[in-house]
C-alpha cells in the first residue's frame, strides 16, 4: 500500500478536512456504548433510512471527554465539524433531521473542530478554546474520537506508518535504540525506565530470537487509556509496536491484552488483518529483511499479570506469578529469550516521537520526565475524562482547568495517582508538576495513569482500606509479605471503621496493637515482597497516613469519621420536634434500639444501636440525625 | 573470583553465584522455606532477605547473584525484624494448634519463630478455614498448616513429572490444590510422598496407621504379625538420635517383638522371591517374544505412574507383585496354613520406607476374596513413633533374628532398598536361568551409585541385554519418552519412584542431606558385601517354599498369589 497512487484530495477526504456529503459520526468506544452510543448509532440510521445516499455514518472512538458521552459530531461539506454532547436518540433524531432539512440545530454544539480549509460556524467556541481540552496536548491521543479506527487508509493519510517506514529504511536497530533512549521516552506502564535502554538490553544481548511483549493488561481501578487509545486508533499502537520491534531485534511481538476488552481486541485482530494485508507485517517487511508477527494474547483479568515476569508465564501458559529478577526479562524473558515489555501507552508514543525527532520530543516536558502523559481523569471533579498533557503540567492545572474543579461547592480534598500502587497527594501539593519523581516525593506515583479527584465527602481511611481490598485479593498469593501482610493491613483497617459498641475489649486492645504496627508491617512489605505490586502495595495506605493522619486519629481515638462515610462509626439520634411517631424505623430497626410510644417522638438507645442506617432510610421526615 | 564484604569480614566468590550458597558456605545461617536445592530459586519465602549497600530494598540472598565488592549484613536490624515480622504473618494465619499436630516438634515454622524470638502475639488477624483432604489412602493435605512455601508443588512438577498439586486461588485465598480441588484419591497423584519429606510442617503427612496397629496389638483374637523392608533397617537410628549409615536389623527385630508383634518377617525374604519370578518372567519374555523392555513392578508409585501417564505401556510392567504384597499373600497362605491360623484372624503389617506402599496394599487387585494381602502399612516414621508410644528406645531389646519361614534372605534382597538394586539381584538370577551358572562378577558396579538413569550392556546366555536403572519419575519419563520416540535397545528396566531410590522414599526420616543417603547406600551394599548367600535363588527358605507349596516359578499357585494386574486410570493429568 502506498501513498503514491492517492491523489491529494482523497487524501484530504480520508483526512477529513472536507467530505462531499454530510457524515455523521458516533462515538462508539466502550465508554460511548456504556453511555448509551448504540442507542443514538440506531436513531441515526434510522433517521437516515429514507435517505441513505444523503449522509455517512462512521463510528470513531472517543474523544475523551467522558462526561459528555455519547458525542455526537456533524460535518456538512464546506464547514467545520461540530460535537454535540451527551447525545440520546431523540436528539440524534433532530440533529439529523436538521443536516437533512438545514433546519437549526437543536441546541449549542459543545464545540467545532478547527479546520482552517473550509468555513467555521459563527458563535460556536472551538475545540482548543473548550476548557477540557484548552491545556492538552494530545499527541498519543492525537487521532482518537476522530477517525475510524477501522480504516487503514486514514490513519496513513494523516502520517501514519510514515515513521515506521523512515525506520525500516533510514535507521539501524542499534542507533534507534540511542534514539529512542536520547528522547528521554520513559515507560508509561509505572516503574518509568528509560525505553530505549530497556530495547538496548534485549538488543545487546546475543539470541536466536527476541520478543517484544505490548502489555495491554490494563488493571488499575479507574484507569482506561489502553483501552481507549486501542478502541479509538489501533494502527497507533500497531505502528509502534512494528518500531519498537525493529529497535529491540524482535520478529516477534505479543499483544497482552486482557479478555474483559472485547471491543478493543476485535478492533485491534482487524487492524493487524488490514496492516499484514497491507505489507506491513510479515516475513519481510517492504523488501528490508525485517520479519514481524503480531500474536494477540488475550489476559483471563489478573491484575499482577501487569507485572513484567507474570505476564511471561501467563503467556507460556502458566500461572501468573512474578519471578525473582535478574535475570531480567531482557536477557531472559519470554521462553528464555530476551524479551522487552512495553505498555501501549509507550509505544503509541513512538509513531509521534519518530516523527517529531527526538529533540522535539524531549523539548516537551521536564528535565527528568520527557513527553507527555495520558490520564483517566475521574471521581468529583465537573468533566471526567481522557486526559493528555505535557510532563511538568501541575496537577492543579489538570483538576482544575482541564477537570473544572470540584461540583456542587464541595471543598477539595485530594487526589488519587496510581492507582493501586499509587498515593494521596493533598490540596496543599497541587502545584506539583506531573513527573515522575515529584510524585514520588510526595508518596505517590505515576503508576499507569489513573487519576482520582476526592472532596470532603471522601474518608481517606475508607479510600485506603479500598486499595488494600484490592491489592489483597489481586496478590498472586506467592510471597508471604504480599499475601499475608497486605491482608494483615486490610484487617487493621477494617478494625478502624468497625463499630464501637460491637467491640469488646479485647478486640479494641487488639485494634490499638494493629494501628501501632501499621506503619512497620507497610515497611517490612515494601522491603521484602518479591515484585513491584508487593513492593507498591503499602503506598495507598502510607501516603493517607502521611497527608490525613488527623482522620486515622478520628477513627483510631474518637472512633468518628470525619467525613461520614464509615457507616459504623456514625451516631444516630432522632429529632423529638420532627419525628411523628409513625414508628416505621422500629419496624426496621434490626438491632430493637429504638424506643418510643406511638405517635410520640421517639428515640435511638445508643448501647443497642448497630449503626446499619435502616432508620434513615425509612424515615419520611427526615427526622433520624446522623452525626 | 570476585571478592565482597558479609557483616564486615572479605569474603571471596564467584561472581553470579546466588549469594545465599556463600553465606552458607562462610558459616553464616540465613532461614529459607522455600529454597531447593539443584532448583532455580523461586524467591517466593522472602525469609533469606539480608541488607545490601545501596540497595532501596532488602535483598532476598537465594535469588540474587554475587557482585563484585556487595556490601552485604545478615543480621542488620532491619533484615532481622523484617525475617520475624515475616514468620510472624505466617504464625498469624495458621492454626494454633502446634500440640496436636503430627510435626509437634520437628517443623520447620516452630522452628523459625523460636529461632527469630517470636515470644508473644503481636499480630491478630483472622486465619483461613480449610476442610484437610484425607481422601487419599497414601496422603493427608491439612491446607491450614500450609506456608505456601510451593516446594511440594515443585517436587510434584518438576522432580517427579507427575504435577498432582499446583497454586491455586489469589491473595489470602491462594493455596496447594488438585485440578479442581477434588479429593488427591481422584487426582493423579501417585502418592510417593515426596511432597510430605519436603514440607515444613504439617500440612503434608502421611496417612497414619499407627492407630490401626496399636488397636490390632491390643486384640487378643488377633495375630499380628509384621514384615520389615530391606532399607528400614539402615535408617531406622536416624531417627533415634543415631548417625546415618548404621545397620540395625538385629535390634530392630528385638524391638518389634517387644512391641508385641508374634512374627518378625524379613520383607528381604520376599525380595528374593520377587527376584525369582521376575527374572523368570524376563528370561520367558525374552524367550517367547513378550513385551519388552520390561519394567519392574516393585515401586507402586511408579505402578500409578505407568498406569496414569503411560497407560499404553501397562503391558511392559512385570506382573509381579512388590515384595510387600507377596509377603502378605505366602504369610496368610503358606504360614497361616503352617501355623495353625486363621487367616482372617491374622493382622498382617509392614514397615516400609514409602507412602505409596500403604495405597498398594489398599489396591482391590490385591485381595483374595474377602483377605488383604497386607493390612496395614507403617513408615519408617511411623515405627519410630510407635515405639515412643511404648516408650521403646533402640537398644533397649537384645538382638534377635527374624521368624523362620520368612526370616532368611539373601544378600540380593537386602539391596532391594537401593536404586539398582532389584536390577542388580534380578540379573544374578537371570544370569543362572539363562547360563546354569552365577554370574562371574555378582556386583553391577555400572549399575550402582545414584545418578538419575544408569544403563549397562550385559551379555548373558547368547544374548546381549539392554539394562537401565532409574531413580525419580522425572528421570523415568524422560527414559519412556525416548522409548515412545522409538528406542528399542533396552530388555529391563528398574525404576524406583524417589529420587534415591527406597532410601530416600516418602517414608523415611524428615531433612535428609544428601550425604545421609550416601551413608544409607554405602551401609545397604555392606551388608550385601558381607553375606555368603547373595542370590536369590540360593536362598534355601525360598528353594523350600516352592519345593512343598509354589511349585515353580511362575507356576499357577505363584499367578495366583505373588502376580497381579494393572488398571488403566482415567484421572486429570
Amino acid at each position: 500500500m502506498t501513498a503514491g497512487g492517492t491523489t491529494l484530495s482523497s487524501v484530504a477526504r480520508l483526512r477529513r478536512e472536507d467530505v462531499d456529503r454530510p457524515v455523521i459520526y458516533v462515538g462508539t468506544g466502550t465508554c460511548g456504548l456504556g453511555a448509551g452510543a448504540a442507542a443514538v448509532l440506531k436513531a441515526v440510521r434510522h433517521a437516515l433510512a429514507d435517505h441513505p445516499r444523503d449522509a455517512d455514518v462512521v463510528e470513531v472512538g472517543c474523544l475523551g471527554l467522558c462526561a459528555h458521552e455519547p458525542m455526537l459530531d456533524v460535518q456538512l461539506p464546506g464547514r467545520a465539524r461540530l460535537c454535540f454532547g451527551d447525545a440520546t436518540a431523540a436528539k440524534a433524531a433532530v440533529v439529523v433531521h436538521a443536516l437533512l432539512d438545514g433546519s437549526p440545530w437543536p441546541e449549542l454544539p459543545l464545540f467545532q473542530f478547527r479546520n482552517p480549509a473550509v468555513r467555521p460556524w459563527d458563535g460556536v467556541p472551538f475545540l482548543d478554546e473548550h476548557p477540557f481540552f484548552a491545556s492538552q496536548t494530545r499527541w498519543v491521543l492525537e487521532n482518537c474520537g476522530l477517525v475510524d479506527p477501522a480504516s487503514l487508509e486514514e490513519y496513513v493519510a494523516r502520517g501514519g506508518y510514515e515513521s515506521y517506514r523512515r525506520v525500516l529504511h533510514e535507521w539501524t536497530p542499534a542507533a534507534l535504540c540511542r534514539e529512542v533512549e536520547r528522547s528521554g521516552l520513559r515507560g508509561r506502564g509505572g516503574g518509568g525506565f528509560l525505553t530505549g535502554r530497556k530495547w538496548r538490553f534485549a538488543l545487546e544481548t546475543p539470541a536466536d530470537q527476541r520478543y517484544l511483549i505490548c502489555n495491554a493488561d490494563e488493571g488499575d481501578p479507574g484507569a482506561f487509556m489502553d483501552r481507549a487509545v486501542i478502541e479509538g486508533d489501533p494502527y497507533r499502537l500497531l505502528e509502534g509496536l512494528a518500531i519498537a520491534a525493529f529497535g529491540v531485534g524482535a520478529s516477534k511481538a505479543y499483544v497482552y491484552i486482557r479478555a474483559e476488552y472485547p471491543l478493543a481486541i476485535a478492533r485491534l485482530e482487524h487492524a493487524i488483518a488490514r496492516v499484514r494485508e497491507a505489507g506491513l507485517l510479515g516475513q519481510d517487511v517492504e523488501g528490508r529483511g525485517v520479519a514481524l508477527d503480531i500474536v494477540i494474547k488475550r489476559g483471563a483479568g489478573a491484575f499482577v499479570c501487569g507485572e513484567e515476569t507474570a505476564l511471561i508465564h501467563s503467556i507460556e501458559g502458566k500461572r501468573g506469578m512474578p519471578r525473582p529478577r535478574p535475570p531480567f526479562p531482557a536477557v531472559k524473558g519470554l521462553f528464555g529469550k530476551p524479551t522487552v515489555i512495553n505498555n501501549v501507552e509507550t509505544l503509541a508514543n513512538l509513531p509521534g516521537l519518530m516523527r517529531r525527532g527526538a529533540d522535539a520530543f524531549a523539548a516537551v516536558g521536564t528535565a527528568g520526565s520527557k513527553g507527555t502523559k495520558v490520564f483517566a481523569l475521574s471521581g468529583k471533579v465537573r468533566r471526567t475524562g481522557l486526559v493528555e498533557v505535557a510532563m511538568g503540567t501541575r496537577l492543579l492545572q489538570v483538576v482544575g482547568a482541564v477537570g473544572g474543579g470540584v461540583p456542587d461547592g464541595k471543598a477539595f480534598k485530594a487526589v488519587q495517582i496510581g492507582g493501586p500502587s499509587g498515593g494521596c497527594i493533598p490540596a496543599s501539593h497541587l502545584d506539583t508538576p506531573i513527573d515522575y519523581e515529584s510524585l514520588k516525593a510526595l508518596g505517590a506515583m505515576m503508576g499507569s495513569g489513573g487519576l482520582v479527584v476526592m472532596d470532603e465527602d471522601n474518608c481517606m481511611v475508607d479510600v485506603a482500606r479500598f486499595f488494600m481490598d484490592f491489592i489483597q485479593r489481586e496478590s498472586c498469593g506467592k510471597c508471604i509479605p504480599c499475601r499475608e501482610g497486605t491482608r494483615h493491613m486490610l484487617e487493621i483497617l477494617e478494625a478502624l471503621t468497625r463499630h464501637p459498641r460491637r467491640e469488646s475489649e479485647s478486640l479494641a486492645l487488639e485494634r490499638f496493637q494493629g494501628v501501632t504496627c501499621l506503619e512497620q508491617l507497610a515497611g517490612v512489605i515494601q522491603d521484602t515482597s518479591l515484585c513491584g505490586l508487593g513492593q507498591s502495595a503499602p503506598n495507598p495506605v502510607l501516603s493517607t497516613l502521611r497527608w490525613f493522619r488527623d482522620e486515622y486519629e478520628a477513627h483510631v481515638f474518637e472512633r468518628r469519621c470525619p467525613a461520614g462515610v464509615c457507616k459504623e462509626l456514625l451516631t444516630y439520634s432522632i429529632d423529638p420536634d420532627l419525628c411523628t411517631g409513625c414508628t416505621l424505623c422500629v419496624a426496621q430497626c434490626p438491632s430493637d434500639a429504638i424506643e418510643g410510644e406511638k405517635r410520640e417522638p421517639h428515640t435511638i438507645v445508643r448501647e443497642r444501636c448497630v449503626a446499619c442506617g435502616n432508620c434513615v432510610t425509612v424515615c419520611r421526615r427526615g427526622a433520624v440525625q446522623v452525626s | 573470583m570476585v571478592t565482597i564484604e558479609v557483616n564486615g569480614r572479605t569474603v571471596r566468590a564467584r561472581a553470579g553465584e546466588m549469594l545465599l550458597g556463600v553465606l552458607r558456605r562462610e558459616g553464616v545461617r540465613i532461614p529459607t522455606l522455600c529454597q531447593m536445592d539443584g532448583l532455580e530459586p523461586t524467591g517466593s519465602c522472602r525469609l533469606c532477605a539480608v541488607e545490601v549497600e545501596g540497595r532501596p530494598t532488602l535483598v532476598t540472598s537465594c535469588a540474587a547473584p554475587v557482585e563484585a565488592g556487595m556490601v552485604v549484613r545478615t543480621h542488620s536490624a532491619r533484615a532481622v525484624a523484617a525475617r520475624r515480622t515475616l514468620v510472624e504473618l505466617l504464625l498469624n494465619n495458621h492454626p494454633d494448634d502446634c500440640l496436636y499436630c503430627p510435626r509437634h516438634g520437628d517443623c520447620r515454622l516452630q522452628d523459625l519463630a523460636e529461632e527469630l524470638g517470636v515470644r508473644s502475639r503481636r499480630l491478630h488477624g483472622s486465619h483461613t478455614r480449610r476442610a484437610r483432604d484425607v481422601s487419599s489412602p497414601a496422603i493427608v493435605r491439612d491446607p491450614e498448616k500450609c506456608v505456601l512455601c510451593g516446594k511440594c508443588v515443585r517436587v510434584c512438577g518438576e522432580i517427579q513429572g507427575v504435577a498432582a498439586i499446583d497454586l491455586t486461588g489469589r491473595g489470602c485465598l491462594a493455596r496447594v490444590d488438585t485440578a479442581f480441588g477434588e479429593g488427591l484419591n481422584v487426582s493423579s497423584c501417585i502418592n510417593c510422598g515426596q511432597c510430605v519429606m519436603v514440607c515444613p510442617t504439617g500440612a503434608l503427612t502421611e496417612h497414619s496407621h499407627i492407630d490401626l496397629v496399636e488397636n490390632a496389638l491390643g486384640d487378643p483374637e488377633l495375630t499380628v504379625v509384621v514384615q520389615c523392608a530391606p532399607s528400614i533397617s539402615v535408617t531406622l537410628a536416624e531417627l533415634c538420635g543415631e548417625l546415618p549409615g548404621q545397620d540395625v536389623d538385629a535390634a530392630m527385630t528385638g524391638l518389634l517383638r517387644r512391641l508385641g508383634f508374634a512374627k518378625v518377617f524379613d520383607t528381604g525374604f520376599s525380595a528374593d522371591l520377587t527376584v525369582m519370578e521376575e527374572a523368570s518372567e524376563l528370561v520367558r519374555r525374552l524367550r517367547e517374544g513378550g513385551t519388552l523392555p520390561m519394567f519392574t513392578s516393585c515401586s507402586p508409585g511408579w505402578v500409578k505412574f505407568v498406569e496414569t501417564f503411560y497407560p499404553h505401556r501397562i503391558g511392559h510392567l512385570s506382573t509381579c507383585k512388590s515384595p510387600q504384597q507377596m509377603l502378605g499373600a505366602v504369610i496368610k497362605s503358606r504360614w497361616a496354613a503352617q501355623a495353625g491360623v486363621d487367616p482372617h484372624r491374622i493382622f498382617s503389617v509392614a514397615v516400609m520406607p514409602c507412602t505409596a506402599k500403604k495405597f498398594e496394599a489398599a489396591r482391590p487387585e490385591m485381595l483374595r476374596g474377602d483377605l488383604n494381602d497386607v493390612d496395614a502399612v507403617l513408615t519408617t516414621r511411623e515405627l519410630a513413633s510407635l515405639m515412643r508410644r511404648r516408650g521403646l528406645r533402640l537398644g533397649d531389646a537384645p538382638a534377635e533374628h527374624a521368624d523362620l519361614p520368612f526370616g532368611t534372605r539373601s544378600g540380593a534382597g537386602k539391596i532391594f532398598g537401593a536404586s539398582g538394586g532389584v536390577m542388580e539381584a534380578a540379573v544374578r538370577t537371570a544370569h543362572k536361568l539363562l547360563t546354569g551358572e552365577d554370574p562371574p562378577v555378582l556386583e553391577l558396579a555400572g549399575l550402582r551409585g545414584r545418578a538419575g538413569i544408569r544403563e549397562m550392556r550385559l551379555a548373558a546366555g547368547g544374548l546381549e541385554l539392554g539394562l537401565a536403572v532409574v531413580n525419580g519419575l522425572g528421570h523415568a519419563r524422560r527414559l519412556l519418552d525416548e522409548i515412545e520416540a522409538g528406542r528399542d535397545d533396552l530388555h529391563f528396566i528398574e525404576v524406583m519412584t524417589c529420587p534415591g531410590g527406597c532410601l530416600a522414599g516418602g517414608g523415611q526420616p524428615f531433612g535428609a542431606a544428601s550425604d545421609a543417603v550416601g551413608a544409607r547406600l554405602a551401609a545397604l551394599y555392606r551388608v550385601d558385601g558381607r553375606e555368603t548367600l547373595r542370590t536369590a535363588h540360593a536362598n534355601p527358605a525360598v528353594q523350600e517354599l516352592y519345593a512343598e507349596f509354589l511349585g515353580e516359578p511362575l507356576s499357577a499357585r505363584s499367578h495366583e498369589l505373588l502376580h497381579t494386574r494393572y488398571v488403566e486410570r482415567t484421572v486429570l493429568r
